[in-house]
């Protein structure tokens, strides 16, 4: 089985475990990644702050590169990323004008033959080979946390369900964890304010933590770069704002499922987190 | 011979300040077969309607055209006024000089030259109208009402009352519907079932009512004045001759784990049940479903209990066919579930309760007896928030209309709350309080003013669960969409008024219209609300529009007087322009060869099959015959008839083209 | 008679501007308070979503400058939770994107916008240069332009102790392209 994939540009980087670990998974199941030739940024969160058409031509450019590359479907692991891909594969559809704009932009044809995938999707479809390849069940209770932007807007990205979503708790469920039920599982980390209204990640994504913690998780499971990165680099902040020492790992679902395929903690980047999260691996192998 | 009379009216200057009427007048005298043509300004007013008659018996008129308005507006006032100077009505027209010339064209010789034609055309179609006569359909003078709530109750009381035969068809074991679930009333605080339960024993014991609970309609045929009506009466499993009502039976009944319907699932019932204490009849009923005896062949307790035997586990479903000359259509509503809301839980959470539950554990007959006590731990809750407007007003949800009654109940909700907790604290988000009604609004206000409730104007985003309290995020658009979080202990949500289940289906069997939302619909918005467009079908309460009692009461009696209206007469009157099918002398009888396309194009179901039997009995054809008391006259049928062989009265192929061919 | 089916708002109004730019009709909005109500930033906000909405909704242009003036609109996050529950199917975020662009065209834009707004423009800086975010190019540029230097700088070392931030920028191949998708839309803004 082959799938295109994008990166995107926090994986090289602030959240490299996390392609680490798509790609450690990837290979333990038998899915071949087409990485989308010489991709570019897809704007984020920025360019629609900024321009309207910037972000729709951004990934539109991508697309069309994957298209061009004979990719009919692509993996974006990175939450932004995927709606931002979505959402402009989306817009540009419903918008043969805009669609014909944006191919004026980027020099390159707009078609929306290439469909965006997230990182749960395509987990989904590889249940049977996950479930027969799995060695070490992951007997752990975790918080699975979705953030916005995998199931927000509804209507445009169709995936799953906008409240209390349950595929990533099914996939954690098949790895042998108990996914608690608990109350933040979709309410905002605090996203790009990362850096400029820290002091808003800290309420945000310390409420989210001391739910997580009162409904009695041992480890946040997460699908998105961003709210790893709030959850886990953003932890001195969230706990001087809640007042406590938290020490819950954040993991990416890709790493948890990695240790229940029995994949090496190094090869999972598991050492990379801020909060220690080493200790979730399996303490002896079935 | 011919002998048509003209007659052309001004309108005083709706036409004649657009069209040249006397031109017209003066044209029209040239057209072949026009004896008479004259010009007046105001032909429906008594003067003008005088002219006509005196016309007729002058020139010995043989038809009549009165180029005026819209047929709709004066067809029946120019008709009598023909019928009174003794020429048959229906060789009278209309042609309509105003909607369709002078309101939709400028002042000019062309226009003037299309009023002309106009007439021209309608003297070619009167040439060749023939006399006819009202058909005469005979009236069976018993309704059928179906839906036991307080609609259907208050319909069968006055057409009782009225002296005529009523059935009473309600599904449920008893009736009463929603009505009798309620704690209170609205604005007077009356109990609920302390004013409907006499009106529903008198609905039992009246000469003139049979009542079939526990029955549905099978099927419906006919026409007004003659349905024939299938009920399916469904087995109790109980011979209610020989039950006595003692209620034995239902505390044996070893299974006792079924969800209460009456109670909105915040009790259990066993499988062999009376709905609610005051039923009416107050029979036991066994759940089929449910019961362990129909599911394992063990059990069969309330059998051996019985002291007057009573219970038959062999009684099957009984099909009774009536005879009924006007159906009643009082099927209620249905509410929303609150499963119908994930961000408020997907139904999950026990504390938070839809406005039908609160009414049950609020009332003095429900499961708490009417103590204040949260579903999930019995406790009392110190704070309660009401929601209103959930899911109706909300496009998103599929439900973009207003449910008229959640802004009543909500108050009415809130105050019965502080009068059972005095200490307790109530909220109300809202968007908008719609209190149009008597006393209605002072109803509200005392709730603000004398009971405390607090009331929020904003919706609820979300509630979730935390440590045994239900969190509920809110905002006050009155305070710039600050956003307000309640702990409450219990919410209750105003939830949508909807459609019955099944109600699509029931109207397909009646063939009556509904709307998107599955409300039945009446004939016209405005001046027809309680019939449909179905003849002989009538509409009362909630199962056309979300309403409250009063309005349900006053439109029951309405549909009532309108079948009284429909039973005054042995005969019913319809107006003969329908379709017919030729008959000719033998041996062809008829252009119709029975291939019977117009059967199944018919969207009366007026058409039939007649056999042509020779002297001997032996079949020579079967061909198609217009049922006169269904046919609409909508021309479905001549349209698809490939011989030509069935024409409408009134408005023959031959009418048509000849109004074509003289353009 | 020719007569267009519905009345649309037409002229320079910035409702009738939103409209056109997003599609988003302002006359649906019935301010029920239920975006604010779950939006999670609502409570920092000087004007609300559903006040925003509102005053937009008006078409008074003092109200409009009042709301393009507002810090409320660079503080929505497009979490997305509001279009998602909202009754009427508004879509908030499209306009708040808006709202904010308007800003910054007539100059309105509030004073704490500065640090949001010098943060993305770092971010798209990078994205323009090398055709993907360098991360230690948009913390440098981010901090010449808000001059918070000193912020999160106990964080950079940690981050590269841990691999997580490389020192050399990824260059991709059509850069050119890239600089003139930006050309094309974004241009010479600063």
């Amino acid at each position: 089985m082959r799938i295109g994939y994008y990166p995107g540009c926090s994986l090289l980087g602030s959240s490299r475990e996390f392609d680490e670990s798509v790609r450690a998974v990837s290979k333990a199941i038998g899915l071949e990644l087409v990485e989308v030739p010489d991709w570019n940024c897809c704007g984020a969160s920025s360019a629609h702050v900024l321009d309207h058409r910037l972000s729709l031509a951004l990934p539109a450019k991508i697309l069309a590169q994957a298209e061009a590359a004979g990719l009919t479907e692509v993996l974006a692991p990175c939450a932004a990323c995927y709606n931002r891909l979505a959402s402009a594969r989306a817009a540009l559809e419903a918008d043969p004008a805009a669609a014909a704009d944006v191919a004026a932009i980027i020099e390159m044809p707009v078609t929306g033959r290439v469909k965006v995938v997230n990182v749960l999707e395509v987990l989904d479809r590889c249940q049977a080979v996950i479930q027969e390849k799995t060695v070490a069940p992951f007997v752990r209770k975790v918080a699975c946390y979705y953030g916005c932007l995998l199931v927000r807007p509804p209507k445009v990205l169709g995936f799953d369900r906008a409240e209390n979503p349950q595929s990533m708790d099914r996939l954690m469920t098949a790895a042998g964890a108990e996914a608690v039920e608990w109350n933040f599982k979709t309410e905002c980390c605090g996203a790009a304010f990362s850096v400029t209204r820290t002091d808003l990640v800290a309420r945000m994504s310390g409420k989210i933590v001391a739910d997580a913690v009162r409904h009695g998780a041992e480890a946040i499971v997460v699908a998105c770069p961003m709210c790893q990165s709030n959850l886990d680099m953003r932890r001195p902040e969230i706990n001087a704002h809640l007042g406590g020492n938290s020490q819950i790992p954040v993991v990416f679902i890709t790493q948890a499922l990695g240790l229940a395929l029995g994949i090496a903690p190094a090869e999972l980047g598991l050492q990379r987190h801020m909060v220690p999260a080493l200790a979730l691996q399996p303490s002896a192998t079935v | 011979m011919s002998r048509i009379g003209v007659f052309i009216c001004h309108c005083g200057e709706n036409i004649g300040g657009t069209v040249d009427c006397g031109k017209v007048a003066e044209v029209t005298r040239n057209v072949p077969g026009v004896v008479h043509s004259v010009d007046y300004k105001y032909m429906c007013s008594d003067p003008g309607q005088n002219m006509i008659k005196e016309a007729i018996r002058e020139h010995r008129l043989t038809g009549v055209v009165v180029a005026a308005c819209s047929p709709r507006m004066h067809e029946p006032t120019f008709r009598n006024a023909v019928a009174e100077a003794g020429l048959n009505p229906y060789l009278c027209e209309m042609a309509n000089l105003r909607e369709h010339c002078s309101w939709v064209h400028e002042k000019g010789d062309v226009t003037t030259e299309k009023a002309a034609d106009l007439v021209r055309v309608m003297v070619e179609k009167v040439k060749r109208n023939h006399p006819l006569q009202p058909i005469q359909v005979p009236v069976t003078k018993k309704a059928l009402v179906l839906g036991g709530g307080i609609a259907g109750i208050q319909a069968a009381l006055d057409i009782a009352n009225a002296g005529h035969q009523v059935v009473l068809v309600e599904k449920s074991p008893s009736i009463g519907g929603h009505m009798s679930q309620l704690s209170e009333t609205f604005p007077t605080l009356d109990c609920s079932q302390c004013i409907l339960t006499p009106r529903m024993v008198e609905a039992a014991r009246h000469p003139n009512i049979t009542l079939m609970t526990y029955s549905e309609l099978e099927s419906l045929s006919g026409f007004i004045g003659n349905f024939k009506a299938t009920i399916r009466r469904k087995a109790r499993q109980v011979d209610e001759k020989l039950c006595t009502g003692c209620g034995l039976c239902t505390t044996k009944c070893p299974n006792k784990k079924i969800p209460d319907e009456f109670n909105e699932g915040l009790s259990t019932r066993g499988a062999i049940y009376v709905p609610f204490p005051q039923a009416v009849p107050n029979k036991p009923v066994i759940d089929k479903l449910n019961c362990t005896f129909f599911k394992t062949g063990k059990c069969k307790v309330c059998e051996k209990m019985c002291p007057t035997k009573a219970i038959r586990f062999d009684q099957q479903d009984e099909l009774v066919t009536l005879d009924v000359g006007a159906i009643v259509l009082a099927t209620g509503f249905k509410l929303m579930a609150t499963d119908k809301f994930p961000e408020y839980g997907y139904g999950k959470y026990k504390d938070v309760l839809d406005g039908m539950q609160f009414e049950r554990l609020a009332s003095a007959s429900g499961p708490t007896a009417g103590a204040m006590k949260r579903p999930s731990d019995g406790r009392e809750p110190e704070t309660v928030v009401f929601v209103s407007c959930s899911g109706s007003r909300d496009r998103a949800k599929g439900v973009p209309y207003c449910s008229k009654v959640c802004c009543m109940y909500t108050a009415k909700h809130a105050m019965l709350y502080k009068h059972k907790m005095h200490h307790g604290k109530a909220y109300v988000f809202y968007m908008d309080i719609r209190s149009s009604g008597k006393d209605y609004d002072e109803f509200v206000r005392r709730a603000i003013e004398e009971d405390d409730v607090s009331y929020i104007r904003g919706r609820v985003s979300r509630i979730y669960e935390e440590d045994g309290k239900l969190v509920v995020m809110g905002a006050d658009t009155l305070q710039n969409g600050r956003p307000v979080e309640i702990r409450a202990d219990m919410v209750v949500l105003a939830t949508a008024v909807q459609a019955q289940d099944g109600s699509e289906q029931l109207a397909q069997k009646l063939h009556v219209s509904y709307d998107p939302y599955k409300f039945f619909a009446e004939a016209h918005p405005k001046l027809k609300p309680v019939e449909t467009n179905t003849a002989g079908i009538f509409l009362a309460g909630a199962c056309q529009a979300p309403r409250d009692i009063p309005e349900t009461v006053a439109q029951a009696s309405g549909a009532a007087a309108k079948v009284a209206a429909l039973f005054s007469k042995d005969e019913l009157t319809r107006e003969p322009q329908i379709a017919v099918v030729n008959r000719l002398p033998a041996p062809t009888f008829s252009y119709c060869v029975g291939c019977f396309l117009c059967q199944s194009a018919c969207p009366y179901q007026a058409i039939e099959q007649e056999e042509i039997k020779g002297r001997d009995g032996s079949l020579i054809k079967t061909i198609a015959k217009v049922n006169p008391g269904l046919c609409q006259g909508c021309g479905t049928c001549v349209a698809t008839c490939r011989t030509k062989a069935i024409d409408i009265q009134g408005f023959s192929n031959e009418q048509i083209f000849a109004e074509i061919m003289t353009l | 008679m020719n007569s267009a089916p519905h009345h649309s708002s037409h002229g320079e109004t910035l409702k009738a501007k939103v409209e056109q730019a997003t599609g988003v009709k302002l006359n649906h909005c019935y301010q029920c308070g239920k975006c604010a109500a779950g939006c999670p930033v609502a409570q920092d906000m000087d004007l609300t979503s559903c006040q925003i909405l509102r005053l937009v909704q008006f078409g008074d242009p003092a109200w409009d400058r009042q709301a393009l003036q507002s810090e409320g609109i660079w503080l929505c996050l497009a979490c997305e939770t509001c279009s998602t529950r909202c009754p009427q199917e508004v879509e908030v975020p499209k306009v708040m994107d808006y709202l904010r662009s308007e800003a910054v065209r007539q100059d309105l834009a509030h004073p704490r916008s500065r640090d949001i707004l010098a943060f993305h423009r770092a971010f798209m800086d990078s994205v323009r240069e090398t055709g993907r975010l360098y991360e230690i190019g948009l913390v440098a540029d981010y901090k010449l332009r808000s001059r918070h230097f000193l912020k999160d700088v106990m964080l950079a070392p940690k981050m590269y102790v841990r691999g997580k931030l490389p020192l050399l920028p990824h260059l991709i191949q059509g850069r050119d392209a890239i600089k003139r998708i930006f050309k094309r839309t974004l241009g010479s803004k600063p």
